[in-house]
């Protein structure tokens, strides 16, 4: 359990996890899921090579916090985004929303 | 480290959580990805990102597990249970998934897995020369407020800036029509 192996591949299983529900799901919430999975693993990774490579271990911790805030401003967007798409379109699926202006 | 690995108990009770944590990390990515159901899928995502603020304690570093469990399941994963309930999509019939998509989707992930995994294990990663032994809260506010605080300013822009055109952007809906 103690080396930068392990939680490396901890990330690339999250990431390709993360990878498949956005391929997969064709409601916009899964895909938004997907997207924060995949944004964990990089944090993982910050967090991994933080603990056992960096020479400052702080720096990795700011980055890991920095990408936390990212997301929140992000999913903010994002689900506001999904909340006016369901009332034009009455569904989250992204195959219904095909006009780009009504 | 030396004394923790001789002595028998401590070692075996941190692999215990270890396993414990990586195991409900995975089992909530799976749930987070696969069933159909969405709200099942956001409960999946909190199993899965409290799962990942264990593994940040295995890092060494409380402070940013405990920011993880508010930023992303006390906000975030909140913020995705109000929109589920705002939209209602889970009154919605769902369409069957196509075979031909998943399929794409699975190679796609197979693919990536494969890809990173030779990036990831072919690569020698070697530590820094000289490393600090400063894990501190204080020494990690001490440089949001001086080396990094252009970022930390400006990523609070961002976040008021996202805030501000959520509510514009929810806040048209009933006016679209009507133009």
């Amino acid at each position: 359990m103690n080396s930068l192996y392990t939680y490396l591949f901890i990330a690339i299983l999250l990431f390709t996890l993360g990878i498949v529900a956005v391929f997969l799901r064709r409601s916009l919430i899964g895909m938004l899921i997907g997207i924060e999975l995949m944004l964990n693993a990089a944090n993982i990774n910050f967090m991994a090579f933080n603990r056992y490579l960096a020479p400052d271990p702080l720096i990795g911790q700011i980055y890991t916090v920095f990408i936390m805030g990212i997301a929140a401003a992000e999913a903010a967007i994002a689900l506001s985004i999904i909340i006016a798409v369901f009332h034009k379109f009455h569904s989250i699926d992204v195959e219904q929303a095909r006009e780009l202006r009504g | 480290m030396n004394t923790l690995q001789s002595l028998v108990h401590p070692h075996l009770i941190a692999q215990i959580g270890f396993a414990f944590v990586v195991t409900l990390s995975f089992a909530g990515a799976l749930i987070a990805v696969l069933p159909r159901n969405i709200l099942h899928n956001v409960l999946g995502l909190i199993l899965c990102l409290t799962g990942v603020a264990g593994l940040f304690l295995y890092l060494g570093s409380p402070f940013i597990a405990l920011m993880e469990l508010l930023i992303y399941v006390g906000a975030i994963c909140i913020s995705m249970v109000f929109a589920i309930m705002l939209s209602r999509p889970l009154h919605l019939s769902l369409p069957a998934r196509r075979p031909r998509k998943v399929v794409l989707a699975l190679a796609v992930g197979a693919g990536v897995f494969i890809m990173l995994n030779a990036l990831v294990f072919r690569t020698g990663w070697h530590p820094a020369a000289t490393r600090g032994a400063d894990w501190s809260i204080a020494g990690l506010g001490g440089y949001l407020l001086t080396r990094y605080e252009l970022v930390f300013e400006v990523i609070s822009l961002l976040l008021l800036v996202s805030i501000l055109g959520a509510i514009i952007i929810t806040g048209h809906i009933g006016r679209r029509p009507n133009e």
